[in-house]
């Protein structure tokens, strides 16, 4: 008992620290004084936590010895953010280089944590991305807040052997899935064909954009909130129906249980991003050469699309004194081809830079040695990504997800999937409003 | 307890009187005490004091942006009154998660502190065999940090990978998953009962440790049996530190937070705001609003105070009106 009593001291004790790191919050916004003479050495920090990006900096450091770039590595995306977001409220302590997932941008934006990249030399990259990429570093418009580095293209996975067995036919479209998912249901009552996550929202922003969805945009001098239209509402029905109906598990993904259920085929397939192979390579290695990659399944197979989950950027903040540098290390990150075939090799990421994924991607993972053709399929499926714009509370409307759909979830009925996106809007759309924000 | 407490003070009342009081003295009388303090003072006062005021202004305050909120000096912090405050008192999913931990901390509380008792009682019953080794045991446990045992407990729960689900299963029976909303309270409960038994039962042995040897022998004499000795003098010797470890116990369970916390991204039945800690840390860090969670922290410290008060006022008389 005195443990979670402690665990909470911690807890208020960390806070503490936040906020008296909060104390000298004021007039320490807006762009550090900037370095001009050319000629100096320049040091830069960068926070990230892609695997092994030192290694790839380490290329960089070699070829310039007047820009120092040291890596220091993070948790993952929400302990980093949270640090950046406190650095730049205490007016001191931030990177000058960080690395932002796309969904975090707006949120950074709105903290004036990031610098505009227009004026600098990574404004050049624009054709090097696919649109829907570009557009969620400029949140469309003239402004440049990232360079994109990683994304993650969706694609279906599935035990090719499982589906051969029953002979079935690797699903097109949405009606096809729901009918394999069905098929594998009845031949074992404890086999599906995959799951509804409440844990993932990312996910399932994946699969709504795939459906046409973009949650946010900018109205004039206005945000709109645009979760409860029909779009996600079609997604949030069709997976709600089929939990409904028991074809699909409801379980969250990522738990031991899950892991359990890879390893021994009672996953039969996975909704996946581009990073995949990694993650099932970790949680299912036994079960390599068996699975395979197709497309995601269509809501229009004569429009295919599909969405993006995961993927992130490389941002300059405004504490940085060396903002030149730092946009011309970035542009070198994610578009100069050594960069990019060591991002692909060492850090084992999608680049979102298009001829570099051409070019670096050539083989198909070891997981999926049986496939050759595998990085033909994700990169068809890249080109078919749609825009969607991200708001500056997507954390609260991520946290809605994991409290809705979870009721959802364990209640197994199509309505309470519907009441689940209401709630999301509204709680979305409330928290923009109480904070200040003009919300159309 | 108590005479420990007053130890130091009494001290120097003793060392004081009847000295001749000159200057010199000042420095003895007043200074060295406090210079001595000093180290704890300032400690309070960094760690202590100046986080609660700092916490106590943020409830007052709030964010607010205008149009688009994005870029230099769209976003400002100002003065909110008690919008916090209200917002936060007249929040359900506040109100539910206090509701819940009160739940959870009937369950817990009389199983945890009637299981410490009776170890406590087992132990230190003259028939005890390996004492020492059960001892050990039990408050084993406790040393497993809340994350870890958690985790473990997790692994136990899901039917996917428990081996009593297996064994269950071989048997034929179908075993309800704890992880279903109507029992996870029940679950979360068992993993703090685990932790917790251990650390209270010490407690309790200690103190009963330290009864003279002469009352169980008097006890003996007119023909009391173990249980009846148990019940009748072990029991009320020790009820001021059953108190104390009831009145630790309802702190705790008030703060509950790394249990569900753990347990959280393995099923559906948990929110993000279960337990109110939960909630304040949901606030401050998935949604960046250090304010509102500010002023839920105030209203957690202020009840738990007034909760344990109540508490000590209640019991308090029957429970050391003998020591006094």
């Amino acid at each position: 008992m005195r443990r979670s009593f402690r665990a909470g001291a911690v807890a208020m004790i960390a806070a503490a620290a936040l906020l008296t790191a909060g104390c000298s919050t004021g007039s320490g916004t807006g762009s550090a004084e900037q370095n001009t003479d050319p000629n100096q050495k320049v040091e830069l920090t960068y926070w990230a936590w892609a695997p092994n990006l030192d290694k790839v900096v380490d290329l960089w450091n070699e070829k310039n010895p007047n820009i120092h770039v040291t890596v220091n590595k993070q948790d993952g995306g929400d302990p980093a953010i949270t640090k950046l977001l406190t650095a730049v409220n205490a007016g001191s302590g931030a990177p000058d280089l960080i690395q932002a997932e796309y969904q975090k941008i707006p949120t950074l934006v709105a903290a004036d944590a990031l610098v505009d990249l227009a004026d600098t030399e990574a404004k050049e990259t624009k054709d090097n991305f696919p649109e829907g990429v570009w557009n969620s570093v400029t949140l469309g418009g003239e402004a440049l807040y990232a360079v994109p580095q990683d994304t993650g293209p969706m694609a279906f996975y599935y035990r090719a052997d499982i589906f051969e067995g029953l002979g079935l036919a690797v699903p097109t479209t949405w009606d096809e899935y729901a009918a394999a998912a069905k098929t594998i249901h009845d031949a074992d009552p404890e086999a599906y064909l995959g799951t509804f996550s409440s844990n993932d929202a990312g996910w399932f922003t994946g699969m709504a954009q795939q459906a046409g969805a973009s949650w946010w945009g900018i109205d004039g001098d206005a945000w709109s909130v645009k979760i409860a239209e029909e779009p996600t509402e079609k997604v949030a029905g069709y997976w709600g129906g089929l939990v409904e109906q028991g074809t699909i598990d409801n379980k969250p993904m990522y738990t031991p249980e899950w892991n359990a259920a890879l390893n021994s085929g009672k996953q039969v397939g996975w909704l996946s991003a581009a990073w995949a192979p990694g993650v099932l390579a970790g949680n299912a290695g036994a079960t390599a050469g068996k699975w395979k990659v197709a497309p995601m399944p269509q809501w229009d197979a004569a429009k295919p699309a599909t969405g993006n989950w995961g993927g992130s950027s490389t941002a300059v903040t405004t504490q940085s004194k060396n903002v030149a540098a730092a946009a011309k290390f970035a542009t070198w990150l994610n578009t100069s081809p050594e960069a990019v075939d060591a991002l692909v090799k060492v850090s084992n990421i999608y680049p979102a830079d298009t001829e570099g994924a051409k070019t670096a991607l050539t083989a198909a993972p070891e997981f999926f040695s049986n496939q050759p053709d595998f990085y033909d399929v994700i990169g068809k499926a890249a080109q078919n990504v749609g825009s969607f714009n991200y708001g500056p509370n997507v954390n609260v409307a991520f946290n809605a997800y994991n409290d809705q759909f979870a009721k959802a979830a364990q209640a197994k009925s199509r309505s309470a999937f519907l009441e689940a996106v209401d709630s999301m809007q509204q709680v979305t759309v409330e928290d923009l409003k109480k904070t200040g924000f003009t919300v159309k | 307890m108590a005479a420990t407490a007053t130890m130091p003070g009494s001290a120097e009342k003793t060392a004081a009187p009847g000295r001749p009081r000159q200057a010199k003295n000042f420095k003895q009388r007043v200074l060295t005490p406090y210079a001595m303090l000093a180290p704890g003072i300032v400690l309070f006062l960094l760690f202590m004091a100046a986080p609660i005021i700092y916490t106590l202004v943020l409830s007052f305050q709030q964010k607010k942006v205008s149009g688009l909120g994005l870029g230099k000096g769209a976003q400002s912090t100002v003065f909110a009154g008690f919008d916090n405050y209200v917002r936060s008192l007249t929040d359900p999913e506040f109100g539910a998660s206090v509701l819940r931990v009160l739940t959870y901390g009937a369950i817990l509380i009389p199983l945890m502190l009637g299981f410490a008792l009776l170890f406590a009682l087992l132990l230190d019953s003259r028939r005890t065999r390996a004492g020492s080794f059960s001892r050990t045991a039990i408050f084993l446990p406790y040393a497993v940090p809340a994350v870890i045992s958690s985790l473990l407990w997790g692994f136990l729960y899901l039917p996917g990978v428990s081996p009593f689900h297996f064994v269950a299963d071989k048997l034929g029976i179908a075993l309800p998953s704890l992880l279903n909303p109507d029992l996870i309270i029940f679950a979360i409960a068992n993993i703090a009962l685990w932790g917790g038994v251990g650390f209270n039962m010490i407690v309790m042995y200690t103190s009963l440790k330290a009864v003279p040897q002469e009352i169980y022998e008097a006890a003996k004499l007119d023909g009391a049996s173990e249980i009846q000795t148990a019940l009748r003098i072990k029991i009320p010797i020790i009820a001021p530190s059953v108190v104390m470890t009831a009145l630790f116990s309802m702190i705790a369970t008030l703060q509950v937070f790394a249990e569900p916390t753990t347990l959280r991204p393995l099923a559906n039945s948990l929110s993000t705001s279960w337990s109110p800690l939960m909630l304040v840390y949901r606030d401050a860090f998935t949604r960046n609003d250090v304010y509102s969670a500010a002023a839920t922290s105030i209203v957690i410290a202020l009840a738990t105070f007034a909760i344990s008060f109540l508490f000590l006022r209640v019991v308090q008389k029957r429970a050391f009106g003998q020591e006094n």
